[in-house]
């Protein structure tokens, strides 16, 4: 079966005053129709630009692709003409934006922004447009639709707003969105909210999302798939449930050991760190301290300078795990068995993209660590 | 500032159509000044009639209504807006229909009378040929309106048109189209006018147009490049792309309009210095040339005579510098309006 989204070991390159960065190194996920795969990482870590290298509206110069594939129902991306990439997006595949206040234009008013999908892609007439620019606010719960919608984005509330930038990745009913951190700019109460409207929306519309975040929360109740990133690469595969158990990967596990519980605070996960405070001797593995009340963990250090990136592991040097190899030896892709635990070692490249990334029923763990073993059953 | 209040109220009186004087119009603050009585319901009631809300008292506060609305809420409450405004709605009326005011013939001399001071029906005098410097100053705003109008019309539209592609598609076309901008920039305008126009003949306004518009496009080009960037970058804009809206869409629709309010400023202001540029040009004798009235040749024919017949020039170089500085007050006004950081 050919999934809806693979992308296999997509490169990205951005040319700067100071040399060349490379943002996207070798990024391989997939998500299948009805799935949600999360992009986890924090700033810096490569996956906005992933999103929007995928979409086709990376800024180049200075960005570049330099290499992979993209493959939206078995067809590359990359290489298509670019008109035929632009009947695609909005239509086949479209995004939602962080900020919608930035992400709206300021001039137009959201009806006429809604109904612009539909003149534009659909042909309809302006009066149709019109109509069901209406009923597609409805559908997003925005209240009072009809009279709202010769307002324009500024003068709507920021759940509002989400609303109707999730409206219009939605207005053509595409098989596949890509929604780039769509809460960040919200606050809490209204960031449920607008997640529960994005996974009803999915749901009932069949479509693949791949929802890029920083935010653990937000991803445990409505991924099914998640793919960690760190400094351009993708460092762990799971399926949600595995991957917030049973993390293969130090810095999965330091992403979630920096997630104040109000549960018993100890928790399973903490203690591989209890083993390996001491590697680190940093105060901030004061482990015995993420205890409700206690000091909450923070993986030291800050993440590479993609200009600059370190020898072997890029994670390395703030890795509380790592050992000589890790400086000198970059670790492959290994897919991760739960049970046993004793096979593995794959390498990077065409071998392991078959398994990456996929849904929940193959098993498809995949992490970047040498120590993958140890970590999992820490 | 007592002097522009009272223009406005001739001005208003002449000009406005009176509205329904309602009373009790002294809630408004910005109608706060020395005014008159007697005129301060009738300019007030357009306003307000459509806003009963400001009636609530306290400075009317532009909240959020876009750009375009805000920008126009602001203009109609600058006095600078209302005066400039004014005046240039008359200038453009005596441009188009000049025997509404100036009933005589422009260019009937009585060498007679040559260089007369005023007389009764002709209250500017008479110029060296006879001729009436009333009639000559009204017929005289033609010249000056059209090619102020034009030219600023052709600049803005080619500049903006050639520096919003090289601001949108960037590369070798806006290295390129930089580089030729650079070079019109480098002509300086009045050796530029003596030898570009000088092989002209024809004394009509438009080769004048043309030789503003090839030396001005540049200016307008390189505010909108530098705007057309600067939307650029806006989220909406890689939205609009995410959502699969094609690049002259994109353009049109999505970064012309928000970019356009720089271009708008710049244009304004540069329409009154168009006007003397054309003035300045015909004065040297390689703008407009007569028959052609224009306000240009007639300083150029007085200025020889201004000792003997100050009228002669004093008439066309103040109608000049009125137009001109309605034109810049008006830029003035509107950039005020549309720039968010003087709010």
């Amino acid at each position: 079966m050919t999934r809806l989204l693979e992308v296999r070991d997509l490169r990205v390159q951005f040319r700067t005053r100071d040399g060349i960065a490379e943002a996207v190194g070798g990024v391989s996920y997939g998500v299948d129709a009805g799935r949600t795969l999360a992009v986890l990482g924090e700033s810096g870590s490569g996956k906005s630009v992933t999103a929007q290298a995928v979409m086709g509206i990376l800024d180049s110069p200075p960005g570049r692709i330099t290499g992979g594939e993209v493959l939206f129902r078995g067809r590359d991306l990359l290489t298509m003409r670019a008109e035929q990439r632009r009947r695609i997006r909005g239509a086949a595949m479209a995004m939602i934006f962080q900020d919608a206040l930035s992400a709206l234009n300021p001039v137009i008013t959201v009806g006429a922004q809604l109904a612009e999908m539909y003149e534009v892609h659909r042909g309809m007439s302006r009066g149709d447009a019109q109509r069901r620019a209406v009923e597609l606010m409805d559908r997003v719960r925005i209240p009072a639709a009809g009279q709202r919608a010769g307002d324009y984005p500024h003068q709507f509330s920021g759940g509002m707003r989400q609303r109707i930038m999730i409206a219009m990745a939605m207005a053509l009913e595409p098989d596949l969105i890509i929604a780039d951190e769509p809460t960040t700019a919200l606050d809490v109460t209204v960031q449920a909210q607008v997640m529960d409207l994005l996974a009803e929306l999915r749901r009932e519309y069949a479509m693949g999302l791949v929802l890029i975040t920083h935010d653990l929360g937000v991803v445990a109740d409505v991924a099914d798939t998640i793919a960690v990133m760190y400094a351009g690469r993708i460092v762990e595969t799971a399926p949600v449930r595995d991957l917030y158990r049973r993390p293969a990967h130090p810095y999965t596990r330091g992403l979630l050991d920096s997630v104040p519980r109000v549960d018993h605070g100890g928790g399973q996960a903490r203690r591989g760190h209890a083993d390996h405070g001491r590697h680190g001797g940093h105060e901030s593995h004061g482990v015995h301290g993420a205890h409700r009340g206690g000091k909450l963990y923070a993986i030291r250090g800050a993440p590479p300078s993609p200009l600059t990136m370190p020898s072997g592991c890029p994670f390395h040097p703030r890795c509380p795990r790592a050992q000589e190899v890790c400086r000198v030896e970059r670790p492959p892709l290994y897919e991760v068995t739960t049970d046993a635990g004793t096979d593995a070692v794959a390498n990077t490249g065409a071998d392991t993209e078959s398994g990456i990334g996929s849904g929940i029923g193959s098993d498809g763990r995949t992490s970047a660590c040498h120590f993958w073993k140890e970590e999992l059953h820490a | 500032m007592p002097e522009p209040f009272d223009t406005r109220y001739d001005m208003t009186e002449a000009i406005a159509p009176a509205g329904g004087g309602g009373g009790g119009g002294a809630v408004d603050p910005a109608a706060s000044g020395p005014q008159g009585l007697k005129d301060r319901p009738r300019r007030l009631t357009l306003p307000w009639r459509k806003e009963p809300g400001r009636r609530l008292g306290g400075p009317a506060a532009p909240t959020g209504r876009g750009l375009w609305s805000d920008a126009w809420h602001d203009l109609r409450r600058n006095p600078v807006f209302i005066v400039s405004a004014l005046i240039i709605l008359f200038l453009v009326v005596i441009a188009i229909w000049p025997q509404l005011i100036a009933s005589g013939n422009p260019y009937h001399g009585d060498l007679a009378r040559a260089q007369d001071g005023p007389a009764p029906g002709h209250p500017f005098g008479y110029d060296l040929q006879g001729r009436d410097v009333y009639t000559r100053t009204v017929y005289g705003a033609r010249a000056s309106i059209t090619v102020g109008i034009c030219a600023t019309l052709g600049a803005a539209l080619l500049g903006s048109a050639l520096g919003g592609l090289a601001g949108y598609f960037g590369g070798w076309w806006d290295a390129l189209l930089s580089r030729i901008a650079d070079v019109f920039f480098g002509i300086p305008i009045l050796l530029g006018g003596l030898v570009f126009l000088s092989v002209v003949t024809s004394g009509s306004v438009w080769p004048v147009v043309g030789f503003i518009v090839l030396l001005g496009w540049p200016q307008i080009s390189r505010i909108a490049r530098g705007s057309v960037v600067t939307v650029k970058e806006h989220d909406y804009v890689q939205a609009a792309r995410a959502l699969g809206a094609s690049s002259g869409r994109t353009l049109l629709r999505h970064i012309a309009p928000n970019a356009v309010a720089p271009v708008i400023v710049v244009a304004t202001i540069a329409l009154g210095t168009y006007i003397s540029l054309e003035a300045t040009l015909s004065f040297l004798g390689v703008g407009l040339k007569p028959p052609t009235v224009s306000w240009g040749i007639d300083i150029s024919s007085a200025a020889t005579q201004i000792r003997n017949a100050p009228h002669m020039l004093l008439w066309p170089a103040g109608a000049l510098s009125i137009t001109v500085l309605a034109f810049i007050m008006l830029g003035d006004a509107v950039r005020d309006a549309l720039d968010p950081k003087l709010r």
